[in-house]
């Protein structure tokens, strides 16, 4: 064995209940980073799986980001606008089902048509405002989770009545309706038609559940005294994580706006990167106590080798080779506590998806974790990292010895 | 004994000139009082001498054995080792000449406890690197067994007497080969019987064609050897002279 290697691991077996102790340590803080990284990122994962999944990937609606240039404003640098009355323009996407077609041709997914009305819903003497979506149900299995989420009945069910509509869970419990219900849609137009309820769907996400209901299309437009129209595409990408780009490509292409998920949710996206930055800086800190163990040991196995330090460099070791030895004690104080770790991690990790949750605000019962390599590699790179460290500035010391003063003292 | 290792003399020539040589060395200990340790030594040490330092107690045998070992730096003059100055020479490379060309006993053993004896004289071969593993444990093992512990290698430092450890120390100080071994009251903490042994392998050291140096506060022991340097606070008081005549 090198030398190096043999006099450090010499000094780390030779003092094992302290080696045990720094390695426990370190043992602790990757294992409990592991833990902590596979419960936030796999709450995480499934919180964005359930979003991703709750809604199309893109929602492109007849809107514009940006009002459209007056002729002035083309003109001229620099214009100035008193009592401009909006052009009232018809509403909707023009020519739907040929911007349809050509987004088919490029979006590596699916795209359906859908019809988006803000209405009052009204069961009994109980009312409350909702968003109406009228769907081509056949169409809407390709973009959406929606044929999965549904209870009671199935998407196929609004094409058995007239006017069926089919309604979150939440909403439907809200207003009290039941299955079969006849319950009145009216519109800020005035629009007020008799629908009746077909089916419930969950998508897990409350504010959805409790505020969007789902009809045909042409009952959508019915709504909206528009026939033909056409509000908004609702595309679904392959790769959810992609769908930010497709949508700024469809904006750019169609010169509608289009929202991608992530921008639909970037509050939430951005309250993850804070939760990430907590969670880094706590398992940072797990890390960093541990560090302390290893400072302690190295600093004292320096302190008891103090002798054998002077011995080693009287016999003409470098400095270097002595800085060395006591840096690789700490490191193999670091990667045997991270080792130990990756064991601990991962029972407790299994331990933690045992334990089952009763919650009425959840849909699982059990904790979503993630098993992730990066999160085993993240957590022996900073033990390693922080175990480098902690035994540095001792063996810098050690190395800095000056073996007459030590052999002095032993004499 | 064995051979040398290739690389042990590599980095000087010049086998005419002293070996060691000390001009006009001071050692100054700073502090609120500074304590001077040497005072003003000139000193030649030539191939195959046996010498011995000698002087009352704080007189500085072992502050100027230390200075001709390169394991202190003098506050002012020079040590030369085979002629070179070693004044410019930064600790790697202090390191190096310690390791190739000078051999260390000190009065205590001074052996590593969490290794085998074998494994002890290894050591300085492992840290020069010019031997293969096999041809440094063949060579550590012949050089304890040319010291009578043929039987010990696989034993620990505390399996051993006095006598026996003070042997091995002997014995990694010759592991590279050195030019010079410089001991320090090689036989300050042994009983009579084994202070005899290891003189006697010393001797066996300088009649095999190396030079010793000894620091030592027995007059007898030092009376037994070549020469004979004698300190007193700090400076030479005598070089050369019996004991007799220091006395």
């Amino acid at each position: 064995m090198n030398l190096i290697l043999d006099v450090a691991w010499t000094h780390v077996r030779s003092r094992a209940r302290h080696t045990g102790v720094a390695v426990a340590g370190v043992a602790t803080g990757v294992g409990f980073s592991i833990m902590m990284a596979a419960l936030m990122q796999g709450s995480q994962d499934d919180f964005v799986r359930m979003l991703v999944n709750a809604l199309p990937h893109i929602a492109v609606s007849d809107e514009r980001r940006s009002p459209p240039l007056q002729p002035a404003e083309q003109a001229f640098d620099a214009a100035e606008f008193h009592g401009l009355k909006p052009e009232v323009r018809r509403r909707g996407i023009k020519n739907p089902l040929a911007t349809m077609a050509a987004l088919e041709a490029w979006v590596p997914g699916a795209v359906a048509p859908s019809v988006k009305v803000q209405a009052i819903i009204r069961y009994g003497n109980r009312d409350t405002g909702a968003s109406v979506i009228g769907i081509d149900p056949r169409r809407e299995a390709n973009v959406s989770e929606l044929p999965t989420q549904m209870r009671q009945g199935t998407l196929a069910s609004l094409y058995r009545a007239t006017n069926a509509i089919v309604l979150g869970d939440r909403l439907a419990e809200k207003i009290g309706a039941r299955s079969g219900a006849n319950l009145t849609v009216q519109t800020s137009e005035g629009t007020c038609i008799n629908a009746q309820v077909v089916a419930f769907y969950h998508s897990g996400i409350r504010q959805v559940d409790e505020s969007t209901a789902y009809v045909l299309a042409r009952t959508g437009q019915i709504l909206a005294q528009q026939t033909g129209l056409i509000n908004e595409l609702r595309v679904r990408v392959n790769d959810p994580m992609i769908a930010d780009k497709v949508a700024r490509r469809i904006e750019s292409d169609t010169g509608y706006k289009s929202v991608a998920w992530q921008e639909a949710h970037e509050d939430l996206l951005n309250a993850f990167v804070i939760r990430n930055v907590i969670m880094y800086t706590v398992v940072g800190a797990i890390l960093l106590v541990a560090s302390f163990g290893i400072y302690n040991i190295i600093s004292t196995i320096t302190h008891e080798k103090a002798r054998d330090i002077a011995i080693m460099k009287s016999l003409g070791l470098k400095e270097r080779t002595v800085r060395t030895i006591f840096v690789v004690e700490a490191l193999i104080i670091g990667l045997v506590g991270a080792v130990a770790g990756f064991l601990l991690g991962y029972l407790l990790c299994l331990a933690l998806g045992s334990l089952e949750f009763k919650s009425p605000f959840m849909d699982t019962n059990r904790l979503p974790l993630a098993y992730n390599p990066w999160h085993y590699i993240i957590a022996a790179a900073v033990a390693l990292l922080s175990s480098f460290a902690a035994g540095y500035a001792p063996a810098r010391k050690a190395a800095h010895v000056h073996p007459v003063e030590i052999i002095r003292g032993a004499t | 004994m064995s051979e040398a290792p290739a690389a042990a003399t590599a980095p000087f020539a010049g086998a005419s000139m002293p070996l060691i040589e000390a001009r006009k060395v001071t050692r100054i200990l700073p502090g609120v009082v500074p304590t001077t340790l040497v005072h003003n030594i000139d000193l030649e040490v030539r191939e195959k001498e046996f010498v011995a330092i000698t002087g009352p107690s704080g007189s500085g045998k072992s502050s100027l054995l230390y200075l001709l070992g390169l394991l202190d730096i003098p506050t002012s003059g020079e040590v030369l080792i085979k002629g070179r100055s070693t004044s410019r020479m930064d600790e790697d490379e202090l390191a190096v000449t310690r390791l190739s060309m000078l051999g260390f006993v000190f009065q205590f053993h001074f052996l590593l406890p969490e290794f085998t004896i074998l494994d002890n004289v290894a050591l300085p071969m492992r840290a020069l690197g010019a031997l293969s593993a096999d041809a440094m444990r063949e060579r550590a093992a012949e050089l304890l067994s040319s010291l009578g512990l043929a039987d010990h290698v696989d034993k620990w430092p505390d399996q051993l007497s006095g006598g026996q450890r003070q042997r091995v120390a002997v014995a990694r100080a010759l592991a590279n080969d050195p030019t010079v071994i410089l001991a320090d009251e090689p036989t300050g903490s042994l009983d009579s019987k084994s202070s005899d042994q290891v003189f006697e392998v010393l001797r066996e050291i300088v009649n095999r064609g190396k030079t010793v140096v000894a620091v030592t506060h027995d007059l007898g022991l030092a009376e037994r050897m070549d020469r004979r340097i004698h300190l007193i606070d700090g400076e030479i008081a005598n070089d050369g002279a019996s004991v007799g005549d220091l006395a």
